[in-house]
């Protein structure tokens, strides 16, 4: 039973690709729909397992390891799950009417759309370090490919840049996976007793080209600024944030072994991406690339938790990542409308926002808020969190690296504000070219309210997050 | 010459040239050979670290390669059929600025 | 005592009336003026009564107490003791006062909605900072009041507008972090920093000394961003741009006086008077308090621009505040905490006046003041009144807080304080009286009317308003020692600290 619903997760959406494939156009969405409706029934009652037993673990055909493939569902990918539920979701409501330039690119969508969140449901389940990389393949590829979807020229380089820098990512990954195989034996992420620093450096390094970890990043603002709305949601929240967690699993497997000089230059790495994302946000004079850049940043702060290496900062990290999804999600569809509109992604031609679009301009304010961590946002409880994690660690260097990133974060949330909604210019009188559909405002509007109302009642979800703190048994 | 050694510092030079390869060539077609070239050498990694001297070779690393080896060729297909792509829309194979192809 | 159950709902009710009319405004759109008036009325007179019967049932000893868990281990505390209820009412009087004001001085602008609704939404986050049963509740609100009172001062959309609303965020967000890092670390050590009488530190004198002086200093350098002291102040000037409304909310209602209040917690409710003179802090406080009102007279006295002058007046009297408390006492801190009240009344005074005559006639440097006492003779009087009031002139408001500062400084043992505040009183006289000489002497500038849409009842509401925030002061001086005025609530208040 067990076995069943996790594997409903995975399967359901692969199935429903392959069927999506060879129906016509008109029917796709609609099988989609089916599905992204279907998912919350298979999640509440694998929450409520989760919930009862900490965690689900689940071993194909009674093939044991090293030879099997296990899975094991826990309180972390079970958030995860529910994110991408909801984000899918939305993208999905998003996407429903069809996006620029044609029906022919919302058609392909949906297949790659249900590929994605096998890939990423995977990815998020598995606890096999081969079965991850193939996972992380399906994921990476299809987000490419949905990057590439509306056939411009810059969403085409900025998909070819995408694919040959994760193709390299991929090759390090599973070099990393041979070695360690060599040495262990097995592939089952807890078969794994010792982890070289030879295979972990080559695993980690994989996986931060895949989550776009400064200096790797940059495949990742062209990437999700060029892509149609959905799309960009999906990548934000679902593509980055599995290659994320698979890097902090990757981590956890060293234990103890793994050296602190290893997690300092981590955290220097996180540190220099919190910088380097913020400022370029902070100058980008477009929307999409602001967004963008402020996911290199966030990127950033997410990598702390291994420098900071405790249970509060793995809930904080594990909250942050449920809620910056929700919010970046909710600002790459937002900013779609916003283009679509508007007709424009140029900051400067953005004012009048507030009274042009004023679901648009609350979804960004909103989750531009759960961003910079201004309480009572999501955003403050994880910062929150990590910072307290940073005091009782007495890592001063990260404590500040923690508030500045959240100053950094405001001034470019509300550069953002300041120009698109206050700024008192001409182009606050110029019309709207194309209003967007209600739904998808209210979608996006949706998830921004989700990730800063999460911050008024955070407890359950941080009570679940804390069950999957590998460092909670020793 | 039986050493493993030997194969794992031959993978680790083949895949050198293929980073070099990566980040030196300007042609999209060049930098995809790369690729194919430092796949093959991970591949020849874990063939090798899977056979340990005098011992039988182990089955699971030759069905990670396979894998590997249809993931690989899948990708490739995906990037060349891009790069046709965006050969038709901008005119050349190459993600440099135009007057620097 | 305890209040019984149904009454629970009353503090988080003060704090969600404005929200709640914010989103109806906000909703409602800017087209629906009739409605905007209505719900913002509504909702001033709703939180006055609110905080009236909230502040009888205080005063008959009851306790409100509402809490959630917010982050494990640290909850949200909505609760009114006798200090919230100075702040809230204070900040619910001038609210409606305000909201009045601000009809009369807007309704014929763009973007009403947005700033209507902003207003509403600075008040909410004002009720929390003042029902703060807690440090962290205390923080939420004061990081929520810098968030809603930016869309205020960038109102206009001008580069001079959204200039200000950047050294605004600068100042205040970084002053947030401050907090942060200091609210981190308190919590850190002590658990949990619920705001007690005579505070709670005390036990961790002895062995976290040196961690007590820095988390001071910090807590001190956030919230004194917002208070305006002296170095702190430099957003303050800058935000005078934005529209009359939003710089009586500044200076009187909400946001200075939030910085102040904050100190105001920190000193008697976290740390205790006794733990701030024993950790040796007293002095350097009393040193920038001083500092910061003689520095704020000598920049008014500089200024020409009348909003800027009155902007630095602020600067200096609310350092008064911070000064009382920080000497202590039961005079001194009663001195200081009224002055809360007694400043509150007179800015906004000076801040209806000096927006109507810029709305009315354009006048925003002093040498236009010229003989406009005549011609307005109601603004006139409640501007001199206010004016006087400020110098501390008996037997107006700013004469019973000074008052009770300069004995409180005696008592205390730092007569020299008395010199500071001579000194301060002589500079006020410096730059309100070449004001108020202008007003009624000067010959009579001909000065045009401005042409704008403003119909006799906005005008008269203009006017009216500040008549009777003047009036108010007026009569608090004269009966500050009814029962209920606000010099006995907060001589109360001073008793209630363990000396």
């Amino acid at each position: 039973m067990n076995a069943d619903l996790a594997v409903g997760l995975v399967l359901l959406p692969m199935a429903g690709a392959l069927v999506a494939f060879g129906l016509p156009a008109a029917y796709r969405r609609a099988l989609a729909a089916a599905i992204a409706l279907g998912w919350p029934l298979l999640l509440l009652p694998l929450t409520l397992l989760v919930l009862r037993d900490g965690s689900i673990a689940v071993v194909f055909g009674d093939w044991q390891p090293p030879l099997g493939i296990v899975w094991r569902i826990d309180g972390l990918a079970l958030v995860m799950l529910w994110m991408h539920a909801a984000v899918g979701l939305a993208a999905l409501v998003h996407a429903w009417p069809g996006f620029a330039p044609d029906r022919r690119a919302a058609a392909t969508f949906w297949p790659l759309w249900l590929v994605l969140m096998t890939g990423a449901n995977l990815a998020l389940v598995t606890a096999d370090l081969f079965n991850l990389y193939v996972a992380l393949e399906l994921v990476t590829l299809t987000g490419i490919a949905l990057v590439a979807i509306t056939d411009s020229t810059a969403a085409l380089r900025a998909a070819m840049r995408y694919l040959l820098l994760a193709m390299l990512g991929s090759l390090m990954y599973l070099a990393g996976v041979g070695l360690t195989y060599a040495q262990n034996g097995t592939l089952a992420m807890a078969g794994i007793t010792a982890l070289e620093t030879t295979p972990l450096v080559l695993m980690l390094a994989g996986l931060m080209v895949k989550s776009a970890v400064f200096p790797l990043h940059v495949w990742l603002p062209p990437a999700y600024a060029n892509a149609p709305g959905p799309v960009a949601a999906m990548l934000a929240a679902v593509v980055g944030k599995t290659a994320l967690i698979a890097l902090w699993r990757v981590w956890w497997l060293a234990g103890d072994s793994a050296s602190q000089a290893l997690a300092m230059a981590i955290g220097v790495m996180g540190v220099a991406a919190i910088v380097y994302g913020s400022v370029a946000a902070m100058l980008h004079p477009r929307l999409r690339m602001v967004v963008a850049y402020s996911s290199v940043a966030q990127i950033g702060l997410l990598l702390l938790l291994i420098p900071l290496a405790g249970s509060d900062a793995f809930v904080a990290s594990g909250f942050h990542l449920l809620v910056h999804g929700l919010a970046k999600a909710a600002m790459f569809l937002a900013a779609a409308n916003i283009v679509m509109a508007l007709g424009s992604d140029w900051i400067r031609r953005l004012p009048g926002l507030d009274s042009k679009l004023p679901l648009e301009a609350f979804t960004l304010a909103l989750a531009g808020i759960t961003l910079i961590g201004l309480p009572p946002s999501g955003g403050w409880v994880s910062k929150w969190l990590l910072l307290q994690q940073a005091r009782s660690n007495d890592q001063l260097v990260w404590m500040v690296a923690i508030l500045g990133g959240s100053l950094l974060s405001a001034a470019y949330v509300f550069r953002l504000l300041a120009m698109s909604c206050f700024h008192a210019s001409h182009h606050a009188r110029r019309p709207i070219v194309t209003r967007p559909p209600r739904a998808g405002s209210l979608a996006a509007l949706l998830l921004a309210l989700a990730a800063a109302l999460l911050g008024l009642n955070p407890t359950p979800m941080l009570n679940l997050l804390a069950t999957a703190w590998p460092g909670a048994a020793s | 010459m039986n050493d493993p050694l030997v194969y794992v510092l031959t993978a680790a030079a083949v895949f050198g040239i293929g980073v070099h390869g990566l980040i030196a060539a300007r042609h999209l077609m060049r930098k995809l050979l790369a690729i194919n070239l430092m796949l093959s050498a991970v591949f020849l990694l874990l063939l090798a670290t899977s056979a340990p001297l005098g011992q039988a070779p182990d089955p699971v690393p030759q069905a990670l390669v396979l894998t590997g080896i249809v993931i690989g060729v899948s990708s490739t297909a995906f990037a060349l059929a891009l790069m046709v792509r965006l050969v038709r829309r901008q005119g050349h194979a190459s993600l440099g600025r135009r007057d620097e192809r | 005592m305890s209040a019984g159950g149904s009454a629970q709902f009353l503090p988080p009710a003060l704090v969600l009336v404005s929200a709640l009319a914010a989103v109806i405004i906000f909703i409602a759109g800017e087209a629906r003026q009739r409605l905007r008036i209505t719900v913002n009325l509504a909702a001033a007179l709703l939180k006055l009564a609110l905080v009236i019967w909230i502040g009888l049932a205080v005063l008959a000893g009851e306790d409100f107490r509402y809490s959630f868990e917010l982050v494990p281990g640290v909850e949200l505390i909505l609760h009114a003791d006798a200090m919230s209820i100075l702040f809230a009412s204070l900040s619910a009087v001038l609210w409606l006062v305000t909201t009045i004001y601000a009809i009369a001085y807007l309704e014929h602008t763009p973007n009403r909605a947005r700033f209507f609704g902003f207003f509403s939404l600075c008040v909410s986050a004002t009720m929390g900072i003042a029902l703060a049963g807690n440090l962290l509740t205390l923080f939420v609100f004061y990081e929520l009041l810098t968030l809603t009172t930016w869309p205020l001062v960038v109102h206009d959309g001008t580069p001079r507008a959204l200039a200000a609303g950047r050294s605004y965020l600068r100042y205040t967000l970084v002053a947030g972090v401050l907090l942060l890092t200091a609210m981190i670390w308190l919590y850190g050590l002590t658990g949990n920093v619920v705001f007690t009488p005579g505070g709670i530190v005390a036990p961790l004198v002895e062995t976290e000394r040196t961690a007590l002086q820095v988390i001071f200093v910090l807590l001190i350098a956030g919230f004194g961003v917002k208070a305006a002291l002296v170095p702190l102040h430099g957003w303050l000037p800058k935000a005078m741009v934005a529209p009359a409304p939003v710089s009586a909310l500044l200076h009187a209602v909400a946001v200075v006086k939030a910085g102040a209040f904050g100190i105001l917690r920190v000193i008697e409710d976290v740390y205790g008077h006794a733990v701030v003179v024993e950790l040796g802090l007293q002095l350097p406080l009393i040193a920038v308090a001083s500092w910061t009102i003689l520095i704020g007279s000598l920049l008014a006295l500089r200024e020409h621009h009348l909003k800027r002058r009155l902007a630095y007046s602020t600067v200096s009297q609310v350092s008064y505040i911070v000064l009382g408390v920080a000497v202590g006492g039961v005079l001194a801190t009663a001195g200081g905490m009224v002055h809360l009240v007694h400043q509150g009344l007179m800015k906004i005074t000076l801040f209806f006046c000096a927006g109507t005559l810029g709305l009315l006639l354009g006048v925003h440097r002093i040498e236009q003041l010229d003989g406009l006492g005549r011609r307005m003779p109601w603004l006139g009087v409640s501007f001199t009144v206010a004016a006087l009031g400020m110098m501390g002139m008996p037997p107006l408001v700013g004469f019973v807080s000074k008052w009770y500062l300069a004995t409180g400084a005696l008592a205390a043992g730092l007569p020299w304080l008395v010199a500071v505040l001579i000194g301060s009183a002589l500079l006020n006289a410096a730059y309100f009286l070449p004001l108020v000489r202008r007003l009624w002497l000067a010959d009579h500038a001909p000065l045009e009317d401005v042409p704008v849409a403003i119909n006799r009842i906005s005008r008269l509401a203009l006017v009216a308003t500040a008549v009777a925030t003047a009036l108010l002061s007026v009569a608090l001086g004269l009966f500050a020692a009814h029962p209920l005025s606000p010099l006995n609530w907060v001589l109360a208040i001073a008793r209630s600290y363990p000396s």
